[in-house]
């Protein structure tokens, strides 16, 4: 069992994107706070604060996850995935990116870190998505901007890409 | 806004949990999904000087299926329960209801249990137990009880638990070869339920349950009625559900949903 006292600082270490990186936290640290402040990773958004726009959401062993209802020390030695980690090189964007690009699927980009993250999290588990599936997801969403249309689009799009980019390497 | 100071009790046994209930009582607060708890405190609604965070616990990550029931563990998630192989075969209502609470982003987080112990009046797990007549499985340092659901809600968001019981699980009856039917109605999928109705077909007739109308989940039991007669008893429910207005809705509307949807949902439980 371990106790964490309300008024000190504890370390939590967690592997981001693949690398590890440890900071310090007291208790009611923010998860989403922990990122930006402690660990400088300002990809990740901060909207409402109580679980409800998704511009906070990433991926924490698995699961996807509002970083601004979780708490810096429920995170401690756990994998954590973040916008950071979406492109496969500085210079390069995703395909997933490349699609909300393409689309105009972002105006200020503001909810885009989350919805990214859901998005990318659902397509690599359901290849095939329906548009119907792709509203559902994006209902753990607000975003005050594009009105929606191109960002389905450019789900539906990245989709439709990566199905094919899988089938060509498969095929080799 | 941030979340007030409390100390972090990361739980290894159900007893390290029932131990801190036990010392802090009422200042505790059992951390479970976080989905509502942690939004709660971001608010400041709650301020407990202890959070017990109970989700590193594997006992209580269990689906266990027994003859006549399904007990299901405080650890287990709102999207664990949704991703059962068995679910839509032992527990329809629960497969239609549970993809209504949330998202997808909250369900991967957030428990069942916690839900029950969170108690909205809109939300949709407590008004499957009311609806299938479950029970809540309560355990503190010095007893273990058996909570049935409509004596374990007690008020809006408030319970039969007291402050040292941890949900240790619910028991929902697996209830062969039941017809039921469930429908909501909120301003976005996902939102809290305007007015959410499951219905079930029982051995003497129909049941229906209704949640978001009355301060607790409320069911009512009827024979097989029709026409004019299921109106009258549904008119009759509806206004003693005691709909108020408030920004999403008003009384009015709440009870025509009611009457609306259980009549829809009674005739397609009784076809
Ligand atoms: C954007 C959004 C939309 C939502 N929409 C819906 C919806 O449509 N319908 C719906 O029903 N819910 C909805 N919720 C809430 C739902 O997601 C929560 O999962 C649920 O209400 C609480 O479960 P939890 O595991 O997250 O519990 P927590 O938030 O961890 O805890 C909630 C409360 O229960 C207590 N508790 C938890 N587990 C136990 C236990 N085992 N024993 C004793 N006490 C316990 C906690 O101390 C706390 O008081 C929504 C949440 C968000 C953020
Ligand atoms: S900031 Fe987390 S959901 Fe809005
Ligand atoms: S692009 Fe501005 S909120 Fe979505």
């Amino acid at each position: 069992m371990t106790r964490l006292k309300a008024d000190a600082r504890h370390s939590v270490r967690l592997t981001l994107n693949g690398k590890p990186v440890q900071s310090e936290a007291e208790p009611r640290m923010l998860l989403s706070d922990f990122l930006r402040h402690q660990i400088g990773a300002t990809g990740t958004h901060v909207g409402c604060e109580h679980g409800v726009c998704g511009a906070c959401t990433i991926v924490v062993d698995g699961m996807l996850t509002r970083s601004c209802l979780t708490l810096a020390a429920q995170v401690d030695g756990c994998e954590i995935q973040t916008v950071e980690g979406l492109a496969p090189s500085a210079d390069r964007l995703g395909v997933l990116q490349q699609a909300f690009r393409r689309n105009h699927a972002l105006q200020c980009g503001f909810c885009t870190a989350g919805i990214l993250m859901s998005l990318d999290h659902y397509l690599a588990r359901n290849p095939a998505p329906t548009e119907a599936e792709i509203r559902d997801l994006l209902s753990g969403h607000l975003c005050r901007c594009t009105g929606y249309t191109p960002i389905i689009q450019a789900a539906l799009e990245a989709a439709a890409q990566l199905a094919s980019s899988k089938k060509e390497t498969s095929d080799a | 806004m941030k979340p007030p100071a409390f100390d972090y009790l990361r739980a290894e046994t159900v007893g390290d949990v029932l131990e801190g209930l036990a010392q802090q009582g009422g200042d505790a607060r059992v951390l479970a999904g976080g989905q509502s708890l942690m939004a709660m405190l971001n608010m400041r609604l709650a301020k407990p000087k202890l959070l017990i965070d109970i989700m590193r616990l594997e006992e209580l990550r269990k689906i266990d299926r027994k003859a006549d029931a399904v007990v299901i563990g405080a650890g287990v998630r709102q999207a664990d329960l949704l991703a059962w192989p068995e679910l839509a075969e032992a527990l329809p209502l629960v497969a239609l209801a549970l993809p209504w609470v949330g998202h997808m982003q909250t369900r991967s987080r957030g428990t069942i249990c916690g839900s029950l112990a969170h108690a909205d009046p809109s939300a949709e797990m407590p008004l499957a137990l009311v609806a299938l007549g479950g029970e809540v499985l309560l355990r503190s340092a010095k007893r273990r009880r058996r909570v049935a659901a409509q004596d374990f809600f007690a008020g809006m968001m408030l319970t039969a638990r007291s402050d040292d019981e941890l949900i240790e699980g619910i028991s929902l009856p697996v209830i062969q070869g039941s017809r039921v039917a469930f429908r909501e109605v909120a301003r976005r999928h996902g939102d809290f339920a305007i007015v959410a109705c499951a219905a079930m077909k029982t051995a003497t007739g129909v049941r229906l349950a209704v949640g978001g109308v009355a301060d607790v989940p409320t069911a009512r039991d009827w024979p097989p009625l029709q026409g004019g007669a299921l109106d009258d008893v549904l008119n009759a429910f509806a206004y003693e559900l005691g709909a108020r207005d408030d920004v999403h809705a008003t009384a009015r509307y709440r009870r025509d949903l009611v009457r609306m949807i259980g009549r829809d949902l009674i005739g397609e439980v009784l076809q």
